[in-house]
């Protein structure tokens, strides 16, 4: 194909996306149109909100002593004391930060690996493909808890490093998604003129390819963080996660498990709290997965 | 060589090699360890040196690395797994073997259940489309398959074991000296932990699978002949229906093998799963390396029958080769 061939299609294909709106932002309207993603965002934001504000109405410190170990709600703590009489209202409000944090880093860790790794494989193809692919494969022969657990037995207990086994254990699917979209777009007229005309491959990585496939990689973010919210609580609940005597969902559960019979609350609101977080962020994402199904079905596949 | 023998040769030759490079990160990641397994097992009483040298050399630790690993390769191929640091040498193998049967005896429990329910779930929810049945499954499975299994687990300890009922016990701490199959009362709560957690998967699948199906020509045709709609339903498209989603399931089984640390944790369930978990508290590494390499094992294992059944079994993939 020759450059001035090519430039009236590149034309045709640049100049309608710079008075459309961005891909990701088409999905996003489509989705909010159901309610599944409104009753989805109301969850995640209430929850948000309440991990970053309920500091401030805690009642006491997470760290100080109120009363007896195990003693039921009164009306000095409403949801009792924890298994050191700590109050355990107050870590509750304390203790949804660091898994929301934590999670949210996780989740960008696999979307930036999978993404990147994912694009590369998928415009270069052949042997770059292949080894790309057999060394997520890799990753992929062992569940995610089970990744994170060897590499926390090898380096102990560490945030940074549960946070980057989850992000890694992430990136073998975020990859596939993104490696199938950039197959797809890959093969159309635009990118061949662009690459006809010489534009530098990871120009046209970056700026004709990314924009392109943004809604499947919003969905997998949804998808992902779910999962990196119950990966992260889970660390944290096996004793892996935050330590002693830090404020964390998670570590909440680990700790009070022994009182569960006669003071349930430490254990069951960080529990059902954890819960309806992670339902709250997949009902978003199925949200966006059915609004890009719709998109794509629609517009038979743009 | 006929080529759907030489489609699953590539197939078996991929799966083992994933696995070969499965025991290269096992074998590396536990090298990485700053300071050695001589010195972890001696403690403080590394500070006799002649005794420490002794050690590393039973070891076999002062050999150059890729010599330990194929030691080590060697050992796995024979059973021989090495010695437990946390419990005073006391072979792997030995340490894994009834954890091994309870965990397996967990899974195909929950297998047993969570298989067939999601059959007739997702074949009703397809049959039913877009009724409230098929809404309320949809947004059920959505709510499941977002929940974290440790989450599921302790809601139903919660309501069945402590507050509400009283019927199950809230631990599983299976006797080691009776059989665990006249435990099963034990078994109950982990195992529906686990079918919860797998069932939106299959369902789901079974759905989308089965409302293709009953669109087909043959489908109609036995329609058309006057068939009911049950004989049409689970005679003529079921079967069909489950082939896609045999995958699924095999995934979901290959899935419970991760599944199960969290969940016997939460019930104290003596498996592989709440062994990883001691076995990472106590940094006991040849554990860990086993316990690892068999969960991966088991995970690329079933992940291979599907592929291979999936092309045996779907006549287009057959056909399509020819």
């Amino acid at each position: 194909m020759s450059a001035p061939d090519a430039t009236p299609e590149l034309l045709a294909a640049v100049t309608p996306a710079e008075k459309r709106p961005a891909q990701w932002i088409v999905t996003i309207r489509e989705a909010w149109r159901m309610g599944r993603t409104k009753a989805g965002v109301i969850i995640f934001v209430a929850i948000v909100a309440l991990a970053l504000l309920g500091p401030l109405f805690a009642p006491d410190s997470p760290t100080s002593f109120v009363g007896a170990p195990f003693a039921g709600p009164s009306a000095k703590a409403w949801l009792g004391t924890d298994y050191i009489g700590h109050d355990v209202l107050s870590r509750v409000l304390w203790g949804g930060r660091t898994v929301i944090g934590l999670a949210l880093a996780a989740t960008v860790i696999g979307l930036l690996l999978g993404v990147g790794l994912g694009m590369i494989s998928g415009y270069a193809r052949r042997w770059v493909d292949e080894t790309v692919m057999r060394i997520l494969d890799i990753v992929l022969a062992f569940p995610s808890i089970v990744l994170a657990l060897l590499f926390v037995s090898i380096v102990g207990p560490k945030l940074w490093l549960i946070v980057l086994m989850v992000g890694i254990s992430h990136a073998p699917r975020i990859a596939r998604v993104t490696r199938a979209a950039t197959v797809e777009i890959a093969q159309r007229d635009f990118i061949k003129s662009a690459e006809a005309l010489g534009v530098a491959r990871r120009k046209i990585l970056a700026f004709e390819i990314l924009p392109n496939i943004t809604s499947p990689l919003l969905v997998e973010f949804g998808l992902r963080l779910t999962y990196s919210i119950g990966l992260i609580a889970g660390l944290s609940f096996l004793g892996f996660g935050l330590q002693q005597p830090a404020a964390d969902w998670g570590l909440m559960i680990n700790e009070n498990r022994i009182g569960i019979t006669v003071q349930p609350w430490p254990v069951a609101v960080p529990v059902i709290l954890i819960g309806i977080l992670t339902i709250g962020t997949n009902l978003v994402a199925d949200g966006l997965g059915r609004a890009l199904i719709g998109i794509e079905r629609d517009t038979g596949g743009t | 060589m006929p080529p759907l023998l030489k489609l699953i040769l590539i197939r078996l030759g991929l799966g083992i090699l994933t696995l070969w490079l499965v025991s290269v990160v096992v074998f590396a990641a536990t090298q990485a360890l700053p300071g050695d397994p001589a010195r972890a097992i001696l403690g403080k009483e590394a500070a006799n040196k002649a005794e420490y040298l002794a050690l590393r050399k039973q070891l076999h630790l002062d050999r150059p690395l890729y010599k330990q690993y194929f030691t080590w390769l060697g050992g796995v191929a024979q059973g021989n797994l090495g010695d437990s640091i946390a419990q005073q040498g006391t072979p792997v193998t030995s340490l894994l073997k009834d954890r091994v049967v309870d965990s397996a005896v967990l899974v195909l429990f929950a297998a047993l259940i969570s298989i067939p329910l999601s059959i007739l779930i997702g074949a009703l929810s397809a049959v039913w489309r877009d009724s409230r049945f098929d809404t309320t499954v949809n947004l059920g499975n959505l709510s499941l398959a977002a929940l974290p299994e440790f989450v599921i687990g302790i809601v139903l300890v919660l309501l069945f074991a402590i507050s509400v009922f009283h019927w199950l016990p809230a631990v599983s701490r299976v006797d080691p000296s009776i059989s665990v199959f006249s435990q099963l009362k034990l078994l109950v709560l982990p195992a529906i932990t686990l079918s919860l957690a797998v069932i939106p998967y299959v369902s789901r699948m079974l759905r989308a699978s089965t409302i293709e199906v009953l669109e087909s020509e043959y489908v109609m045709m036995a329609r058309l002949k006057g068939l009911s709609g049950n004989v049409v339903l689970w005679r003529h498209a079921l079967p069909n229906a489950i082939v896609p989603t045999l995958q699924v399931i095999a995934l979901n089984l290959a899935w419970l093998a991760g599944g199960i640390v969290t969940v016997e944790y939460v019930f104290g369930f003596p498996g592989i799963g709440s062994g990883l978990v001691d076995a990472v508290a106590n940094r006991d590494m040849p554990v860990v390396q086993a316990l690892c390499l068999l969960i991966a094992a088991v995970y690329v294992g079933l992940n291979l029958i599907a592929d291979i059944a999936t092309i045996l079994i779907s006549p287009r993939l057959r056909t399509g080769l020819r």
